[in-house]
């Protein structure tokens, strides 16, 4: 057993996902504590070898990448098989995941597998007498847990979206690379990939918008989510929406905010016809100014906002609208 | 097409936050009086996604729980809901198992049922929220899993499953047996019926405990967890809104828009 930390790095089409940053923030510190390298690990199709090598500049002291095209879509039996060989070969003391729907679905496979602890969706981590100790929100953010692993082998945590910081990118720093072969076979798998069908948002991407304009059951009907859409598009901001409204039918899942859903962190979050129940806020909390318009004076929304209006939204967003639009065009 | 559904009995989710409580020397959640727990979401999902299969395949529906006394109810009303049997793993060993823990009692109880072909679970309980036993449950059986399901068919080949992604969906086909995972987007839950809930009190509804299910009790349990909780707390949240107020609700949406120009957010 080594001290070395390994991460589970991920692409975003053509790019590496931020996580993989993340991965690297806290992975490095970790490293540093536990006195051994991080390892990064990226899998995937055509063009993996490539974008794994920017992982150095995160942090990596040595990259592992798996490029074939039975790693091109994503199947838990293909991944699990690449990434187990590697946790055999390199032995790390400490794996990173993030909480997506790739590392949630690996992590517990493989923890179990090794008999490893695992803590999932962690929004902090640390080594405390040399094992890996985590803050895990439970109950749907209503209560907060601290964990610490019970052994001194390998232990597996999953992070959760825009918790931990990025990592600094040092441009031409030195690091090792390795590209690893691919022996999976597609007949021992028991399963196999058929497609993937993205949903893209029109305009601002939820995850990467300042600002994020938000509608739940309060808004009453799918069409009236074009209120919000004229706002968000004089804020040139993203639109979002609570569990209730998807549920409902009126968005489409990748719209959701929350536990379930995309955690963002905009500069600006305005909550319209949301209650702000907890599994709600913890996509929603990370936004640095929240702003709730909602009948009801009671809302728990309230307490998580900088500004309030307790009133219809009917009348509040459009007269909002205009004033913004007045107050961007000045 | 006979299927095991794995449920969770948990503290109701949509209790107001003033009613939750916890006990931060104990480390545990104090469950509100006079509220029933419930089923847990995304196995009442499973457990109505395994019965709309049972009724276009045939086949039969077995759900089972590890929990206390209480979770007697969670297994009732899916046998209302059109389950045909019911298991309550229940034992002192099993107290405070954590997921890998509760994995392994899960596997031994399905080894001792007939053999299926579909194992079906939540993608996550919503009070402890480790998103893990399903999983482990899979790698204890050494089966195939596809989880976080938004879609479920039989074909001639296996089963087509579509994963809710963060951004959309992957489509997967699977070999039988496997263990699915259901996200909420799979379906509505039925409400059972009176009938249902008649045919539900007349059936027995087996406890098993570890002599049953021939498992260690040393494997499972408290001492058998991976991990200690050294801390718990509910998180504190300032709450200081300043609300906006002004002759109209236009006239406060006016305001609301300089006080935002003015701190810079826009
Ligand atoms: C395991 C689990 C995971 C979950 N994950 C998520 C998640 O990822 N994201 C999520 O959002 N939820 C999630 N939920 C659901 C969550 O608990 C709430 O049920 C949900 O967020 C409620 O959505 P809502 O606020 O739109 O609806 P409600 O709670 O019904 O609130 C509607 C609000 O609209 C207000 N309103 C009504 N009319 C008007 C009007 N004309 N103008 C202004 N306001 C009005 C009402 O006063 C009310 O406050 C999860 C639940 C569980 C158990
Ligand atoms: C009284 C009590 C106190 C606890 N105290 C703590 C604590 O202090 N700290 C802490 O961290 N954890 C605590 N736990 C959590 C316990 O360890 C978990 O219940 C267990 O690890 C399973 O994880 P999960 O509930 O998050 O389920 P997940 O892994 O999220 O569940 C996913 C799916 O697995 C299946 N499943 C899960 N559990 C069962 C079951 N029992 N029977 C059948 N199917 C199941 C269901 O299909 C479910 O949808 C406590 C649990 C109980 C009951």
């Amino acid at each position: 057993m080594s001290n070395n930390v390994l991460i589970l790095a991920e692409r975003a089409g053509d790019k590496l996902a931020l996580v993989s940053s993340e991965l690297c923030g806290i992975g490095r510190k970790l490293a540093d504590e536990k006195g051994g390298s991080l390892v990064a690990l990226l899998l995937g199709g055509a063009g993996t070898h490539e974008l794994a090598k920017g992982i150095i500049a995160l942090g990596a002291d040595k990259v592992l990448a798996a490029e074939s095209d039975i790693l091109d879509g994503y199947t838990n039996a293909a991944y699990l098989k690449v990434i187990d060989a590697v946790l055999g070969e390199e032995n790390p003391n400490i794996l990173l995941v993030a909480n997506t729907s790739m590392g949630r679905d690996v992590a517990p496979r493989l923890a179990f597998r090794h008999n490893a602890c695992y803590a999932h969706d962690c929004t902090d981590l640390s080594i405390e007498d040399g094992k890996l100790a985590a803050i895990r929100p439970v109950h749907g953010g209503s209560a907060i847990s601290h964990i610490r692993s019970k052994t001194d082998s390998l232990s597996i945590a999953s992070t959760r979206a825009k918790a931990l910081p990025l990592a600094d990118i040092e441009e031409g720093r030195e690091g090792e690379f390795m590209e690893i072969g691919v022996s999976v076979d597609a007949d021992e798998i028991r399963m196999h990939f058929v497609e993937a069908k993205k949903v893209e948002a029109e305009g601002v991407r939820l995850e990467d918008a300042e600002i994020v304009v938000s509608g739940g059951r309060g808004l009453g009907g799918p069409e009236n989510f074009e209120y919000l859409q004229e706002l968000a598009k004089v804020l040139k901001a993203a639109v979002g929406a609570s569990r209730a409204a998807v549920d409902a039918g009126w968005v489409p899942t990748p719209m959701q905010v929350g536990q379930t859903g995309k955690i963002v962190s905009p500069n600006l979050y305005i909550a319209v016809g949301i209650s702000g129940a907890m599994q709600h806020m913890v996509g929603a909390g990370p936004s640095k100014n929240i702003v709730a318009i909602n009948t009801d004076a009671e809302a728990p929304i309230f307490q998580r906002a900088r500004y309030g209006i307790v009133g219809d939204y009917k009348k509040v967003i459009p007269a909002l609208t205009e004033k913004c639009k007045e107050l961007m065009d000045s | 097409m006979d299927i095991i559904v794995c449920i969770k009995q948990v503290q109701d989710p949509d209790i107001p936050p003033r009613d939750f409580k916890v006990d931060e020397e104990k480390m545990d959640v104090v469950p509100p009086a006079n509220v029933s727990p419930v089923i847990n979401g995304f196995c009442e999902n499973a457990v109505e996604a395994a019965i709309n299969l049972k009724e276009e395949h045939g086949g039969k529906v077995t759900v089972m729980t590890m929990g206390d006394e209480k979770a007697r109810d969670g297994l009732k009303k899916c046998l209302a809901m059109g389950c045909d049997e019911a298991v309550l793993l229940q034992d002192e060993a099993f107290e405070g198992s954590d997921a890998f823990a509760t994995a392994r009692i899960l596997a031994s109880a399905v080894q001792k049922l007939e053999g299926f072909d579909i194992i079906l679970c939540g993608r996550l309980s919503s009070d402890w929220s480790y998103g893990t036993t399903a999983l482990a449950l899979a790698e204890a059986l050494d089966l195939p899993s596809v989880s976080q399901l938004q879609k479920v068919e039989k074909t001639d080949s296996g089963i087509r499953c579509e994963r809710a992604l963060e951004d959309g969906v992957e489509v997967v086909e699977v070999s039988t047996p496997c263990l699915l995972t259901a996200s909420n987007e799979i379906n509505t839950p039925r409400l059972p019926s009176v009938k249902g809930i008649l045919m539900a009190s007349r059936k027995q509804i087996p406890v098993w405990g570890a002599t049953d299910i021939e498992v260690d009790p040393a494997s499972v349990g408290k001492a058998a967890a991976t991990f200690e909780v050294t801390k718990f707390y509910k998180p504190v949240f300032d709450g200081n809104c300043e609300f906006i107020e002004g002759e109209s609700l236009e006239d406060a949406a006016g305001a609301l828009a300089l006080r935002l120009r003015e701190d810079k957010i826009i």
